[in-house]
């Protein structure tokens, strides 16, 4: 492929200064380059405009106080102090979060796994069976909350009528603080274990080619041994990739916990998502929403690297790099 | 080796050997283990839809009631008639449909650029592009906030319905993408040598070509924008203007009020649910395909 930034490869004679600026080797060839950031240019726009714009506007937003009723004032890191050393909902807020992400990233990853096998079995039906597991992640977050509220509920709901007989009729769910997220992760995991996750592992499996597993058979592996050493290691590029968006979007729950129980009770779903939103909309503290916003992108950057740079020891992707 | 119909499972009169006998065994427990799930995962539906069609005594019957005795549809007509659900079935048709023309259109050009050109810098974009798929939304949520308030947006459709026609997003641009690569280079340059512009070649060579994509595109961008919560509800403040998602978080809000409403609180949720399940089911094929090309290594 032809670099154009490569100095040390040699110039092809009287290279026009067009293609220099905008890429290829000759008029042509900028010409050609010049209708490639044509078409793209809505994209460009986009990207500045409702992405990367806002992304440095909100850092200095979050050195100000701002209620958008009045101009910006600036304060520099006033903001982050009051975060990390003053405000009571906030460490408390991550530390829910966390809780609930890493314990539905795991189980959540595992359950699709599972489902994905049990549609890579060859069973009769396995059309009618996927779509049984995918449709709750079809359904829209806010009727689940409702759903799983009236589900739920402590005395009403259908949940504690059947485990009433075994005596655990009072259980309290989604109504007391220890029991909260608990109850949210299982919603969680009851409604997105057969989604778009499940799809994906179910074609990495439908990848690892077949030789190996019956190389594997061959050399008198059992079913786990094949699994743990064979299917397992060829789809560890499909199993990062569900754990890196997984993470990301569990780190930003936000619907469930705002609709059914509104943060409570007494803040025992008020994930860091939630924070934000109540200081910035509720309260239009938009400067300190920002700054708990930057400081969330932050930790979930870092999560990203951190998950990126562990990738190297297990992620193993066919054809090498 | 063990291929599907062999001695290893079948005896040469056709009967199972010891080790078939245990791999039906193995089946059995196969299916009754994964039934089991689809009842876990399909029940809680039933019960909403069930649900819907119960009278308030019903509701809060013990024993719980199962099946309603007389199912009662007029549960739906009054969820209708004590809140604006036309109007925001109405809104949120609008804010879907515009927005998924928009993510498809735009990212359509986007796609053909990064998947066809060559230009300085266009690795490094694509590669930002990837990247904010990374980003929680939060961050830019409260910038957003701001511009739409000096544009004068907040509280219209403007900032669910605008923003699309600018490259859609991140994951629809390399969704039509990596599709576009799939397509061979050949059509383009027969194209080109036959006088047409880059355009042309899109919009009557490769578009044609990509109805697939555009379709599973179409579809998960519909099925997004009508789940979608976080935004409508920073955006959107009065009720003429909310899209069904929120109006069902206010009619929960609302609720208890005057009396108890679950069975139409039900209602509402169930009917919230049909157009994406009608929509999975109709174009099952594309929706299964789309999801899974995203997530497969370029």
């Amino acid at each position: 492929m032809e670099r154009s930034t490569l100095s040390s490869a040699p110039k092809p004679p009287g290279r026009p200064l067009l293609a220099i600026l905008v890429g290829g080797q000759s008029n042509q060839g900028a010409r050609k380059a010049l209708w490639g950031y044509l078409f793209i240019a809505p994209w460009l726009i986009g990207l500045l405009v409702f992405v990367a714009g806002p992304i440095l506007a909100s850092l200095y937003l979050s050195l100000t106080t701002y209620d958008i009723l009045s101009a910006p004032r600036w304060v520099g890191l006033d903001n982050y102090r009051r975060a990390f050393f003053e405000d009571p909902l906030f460490w408390p807020s991550l530390g829910r979060t966390f809780y609930y992400a890493f314990v539905v990233v795991p189980l959540g990853l595992a359950g699709s796994l599972l489902l994905a096998q049990l549609l890579n079995q060859g069973l009769r039906a396995t059309n009618l069976f996927r779509t049984a597991f995918f449709l709750p992640s079809l359904t829209p977050g806010v009727a689940l909350s409702v759903l799983w509220l009236w589900l739920l509920n402590p005395k009403l709901g259908l949940a504690n009528q059947i485990l009433r007989p075994f005596g655990l009729g009072d259980f309290p769910w989604l109504t007391d603080s220890n029991t909260v997220i608990p109850s949210l992760i299982l919603i969680t995991l009851l409604t997105t274990t057969g989604g778009g996750s499940m799809l994906i592992f179910l074609a990495g499996l439908q990848g690892v080619p077949k030789e190996l597993e019956e190389a594997a058979t061959v050399d008198g592996a059992g079913r786990w041994m094949k699994f743990r050493h064979v299917t397992l290691p060829m789809i560890t590029p499909t199993l990062f990739f569900n754990l890196v968006l997984g993470i990301i979007g569990a780190l930003q729950a936000f619907t469930v916990a705002f609709v059914a129980t509104n943060g409570g009770p007494d803040y025992g779903s008020w994930f860091i998502a939630l924070h934000i939103y109540q200081q910035a909309f509720a309260y239009l503290r938009l400067g300190y929403g920002a700054t708990l916003a930057w400081i969330f992108l932050v930790i979930v950057l870092l999560l990203t690297l951190v998950n990126f740079a562990f990738s190297r020891r297990w992620v193993f992707y066919r054809g090498g790099s | 080796m063990a291929t599907t119909a062999d001695p290893t499972f079948t005896t040469a009169l056709g009967r199972p050997t010891r080790l078939g006998v245990w791999r039906l065994r193995r089946l059995n427990i196969l299916y009754v283990v994964t039934v089991a799930l689809a009842v876990v995962f399909v029940f809680p539906m039933f019960w909403a839809v069930m649900s819907a069609l119960k009278t308030p005594s019903e509701m809060y019957a013990f024993p719980p009631v199962v099946i309603p005795s007389s199912p009662r549809p007029y549960n739906f007509v009054e969820a209708f008639t004590d809140f604006p659900f036309a109007r925001w079935y109405q809104n949120t048709l609008e804010v879907a449909i515009l927005a998924t023309l928009g993510t498809v259109l735009s990212s359509c050009l986007v796609a053909y650029g990064f998947a066809r050109f060559n230009f300085r810098f266009k690795n490094l974009l694509f590669m930002l592009t990837l990247a904010t798929m990374m980003l929680p939304s939060q961050v830019s949520l409260i910038p957003r906030y701001v511009l739409f308030h000096d544009l004068g947006w907040i509280d219209t459709l403007n900032p669910l319905i605008i923003p699309p026609w600018f490259g859609g997003s991140a994951f629809a641009i390399f969704l039509m993408r990596q599709f576009i690569l799939t397509l061979p280079r050949e059509l383009d340059e027969a194209a080109l040598i036959d006088g047409a512009s880059y355009p042309r070649i899109l919009w009557d060579v490769l578009v044609p070509l990509c109805k697939p994509a555009l379709a599973t595109l179409a579809i998960l961008t519909l099925i997004a924008n009508w789940d979608s919560f976080l935004d409508p509800v920073v955006f959107l403040q009065s009720p003429a203007h909310f899209t069904v998602a929120i109006g069902i978080w206010y009619f929960k809000q609302q609720e208890f009020q005057v009396t108890p409403t679950d069975q139409l609180l039900m209602a509402s949720a169930v009917t919230s649910m049909i157009p994406p399940i009608l929509l999975f089911f109709a174009f099952q094929r594309y929706f299964v395909q789309g999801i899974v090309l995203t997530g497969l290594k370029e």
